[in-house]
């Protein structure tokens, strides 16, 4: 997020009350925001002992790895991890790909049915995916992509919102560069390549986040195409954690496994916040 | 576009081709397909059978669909209004000049990046009537904490607390953009005639806000007709199916029960509820102008 503008406050020493009431309860708030995420990283730092103890322990009084060692005992934790970041790298690769040339197609060519065609594909976004999951799920089952990397990852490729945003961004910028190297005749797509790609960093950097994070908590659609430990995404593992001791949940364990997905979700968004907040908020779409 | 006759045709097709195709199989062709199936019913076995207004009629003599309509209604009715002030409130708050104003926008926004699944899991943990952080703190306080997730009266409302938590950051987000577009002029000269703080948000801050507003109310309510994640993860739709929501019953009746038409017919009604409400507001927003 950018900074702010300069506020102007009213004057006098009401200012420096509000402005300290103000302070404290965004700091109280903040508290409530941070509270739960350290009591995720307390719990997986809790031996199986006293998980359960009374009053509970904000802070672990020995913190231990037992937790981290005993998911990965009984999980394929490193391999889901794997699968995680290859599909959401993957996925987001290709919708770069898909999308910036689709984008400028729609921004730079003149075609029969070009402005309606566009109409189609901003249409789909209204539709929710409980409309299209029955259908895309035996469309994928057909293709024999049911638990393969190939039925996580291609039907995340194509989406109406990555092709609206890169025209928009295309849109916006002058058509004189393009003509200039097609004067030093360039084709199409050097033109493309050498010239739009280098000056969409910002569009690109937004898409590519966007793309990395829905990837990465993606959950419904992981849950009906893949059964198969071995092809499971963290959020898809997380959920089969929690179902893994029948009786009493492993609370240690399964904050461990929540450690582990959120962890890099988190250094992501601190690397790259502006673009997150830009993908997150220009999308509508949540984690 | 800089080529002519079929080279240009090839070029285009380089472009938009991958595009338009996987548009096709992955998002287009399931549309159409599902509204085909809404009239139909298909149990993936038997070749699909056109059955007209039936899965609709059903629909309506379904009880547990009434069920799942009434409790995404009741999660909405819960939900947006909280995440709408907690979210305007925390804008206006962090858009004001407080110190560790940056790392403040960082932290409410947390939670947005964070996978529903983890979320879930963490506040199932938290909500742990015997043993977990909420109930001992309530307890400090001196009040004796509900079952939450275990009872069904309070299993609805710890869902809505955990969403409203997720998702205050995200209207923040969007209601900061919206107030750091309004120019500071606009607070001054008001100021000069004379305006207090209430004055100058009432007329000031709040019509200028409209369209922020207009579209962070929007997207909560799209979103929050699909809940899913965080109940299914959370209580499965329990206890006692005090918590069934309508994706839930559309994903069970395809994948568990498999009626593939029964569960299009409800994906459309969903579809239906959605537009319609979208609609309403943006001739709301229209008329307000």
């Amino acid at each position: 997020m950018t900074l702010p503008r300069p506020r102007a406050l009213p004057s006098g020493r009401r200012v420096a009350w509000s402005r300290w009431g103000l302070s404290l309860l965004v700091l109280l708030g903040a508290l409530v925001m941070l509270l739960p995420f350290l009591w995720m990283l307390s719990t997986s730092l809790k031996p199986s002992s006293t998980v359960l103890s009374l009053p509970p322990e904000l802070l672990p009084r020995e913190p231990t790895l037992e937790a981290y060692r005993e998911v990965a005992a009984s999980f394929p934790i490193v391999r889901v991890l794997f699968n995680t970041l290859l599909v959401a790298v993957a996925t987001t690769l290709g919708q770069l790909i898909v999308s910036s040339m689709s984008g400028y197609a729609f921004a730079r060519f003149r075609f029969a049915g070009r402005d309606l065609l566009f109409a189609a594909y901003l249409a789909t976004l209204m539709v929710p995916f409980a409309v299209t999951v029955t259908p895309l799920f035996i469309v994928v089952k057909g293709l024999g992509w049911t638990n393969s990397y190939w039925g996580l990852v291609v039907p995340a490729l194509f989406g109406a919102f990555g092709t609206f945003l890169m025209r928009q961004f295309f849109l916006a910028l002058p058509i004189e560069l393009e003509e200039a190297a097609v004067l030093d005749g360039a084709s199409t797509l050097t033109t493309f390549m050498r010239v739009m790609l280098p000056l969409s960093g910002p569009a690109l950097a937004t898409l590519g986040v966007f793309s990395f994070m829905a990837s990465w908590n993606s959950f419904l659609w992981p849950l009906l195409i893949v059964n198969d430990p071995q092809l499971m995404t963290l959020p898809l593992a997380l959920a089969t954690l929690q179902g893994l001791y029948p009786g009493q949940t492993q609370w240690n364990l399964v904050m461990a496994g929540t450690v582990i997905t959120v962890v890099p979700m988190v250094v992501v968004f601190l690397l790259a916040q502006r673009w997150v907040v830009e993908g997150v908020t220009a999308s509508g779409l949540k984690g | 576009m800089y080529e002519h006759g079929w080279r240009r045709s090839l070029t285009l097709a380089l472009f938009l081709g991958p595009s338009l195709v996987g548009m096709a199989i992955f998002v287009m062709g399931p549309i159409l397909a599902s509204l085909g199936l809404a009239f139909a019913r298909w149990d993936l076995l038997s070749p699909p059978e056109w059955v007209g207004l039936a899965n609709f009629r059903q629909l309506l003599a379904d009880p547990e669909f009434w069920r799942a309509l009434r409790h995404t209604l009741g999660f909405l009715l819960g939900y947006i209004p909280l995440v709408m002030s907690a979210g305007l409130l925390v804008a206006l708050a962090l858009n004001a000049r407080i110190p560790g104003q940056g790392l403040f926008r960082a932290v409410y926004f947390l939670p947005v990046v964070t996978a529903w699944v983890a979320v879930a899991l963490v506040w199932k943990w938290l909500l742990n009537p015997g043993y977990g952080l909420v109930n001992h703190l309530l307890g400090l306080l001196g009040v004796q904490g509900p079952a939450w997730l275990f009872d069904p009266g309070w299993a609805m409302p710890a869902v809505i607390l955990t969403s409203v938590w997720k998702d205050t950051g995200f209207v923040m987000a969007i209601l900061l953009a919206g107030l750091q577009n309004i120019p500071r002029e606009h607070y001054e000269a008001a100021r000069i005639d004379g305006a207090g703080s209430w004055a100058l948000f009432r007329h000031i801050t709040l019509p200028l806000l409209a369209p922020a507003l207009y579209f962070a109310l929007t997207i909560s309510l799209i979103n929050s007709f699909q809940v899913f994640d965080q109940v299914y993860v959370m209580t499965g739709g329990g206890p006692a199916g005090a918590t069934t929501v309508l994706v839930e019953r559309i994903v069970k009746n395809a994948f568990s029960y498999s009626q593939m038409g029964y569960a299009a017919a409800m994906s459309w009604f969903l579809f239906g509820l959605i537009f319609l409400t979208s609609w309403l507001l943006t001739r709301l927003e229209r008329r307000a102008r």
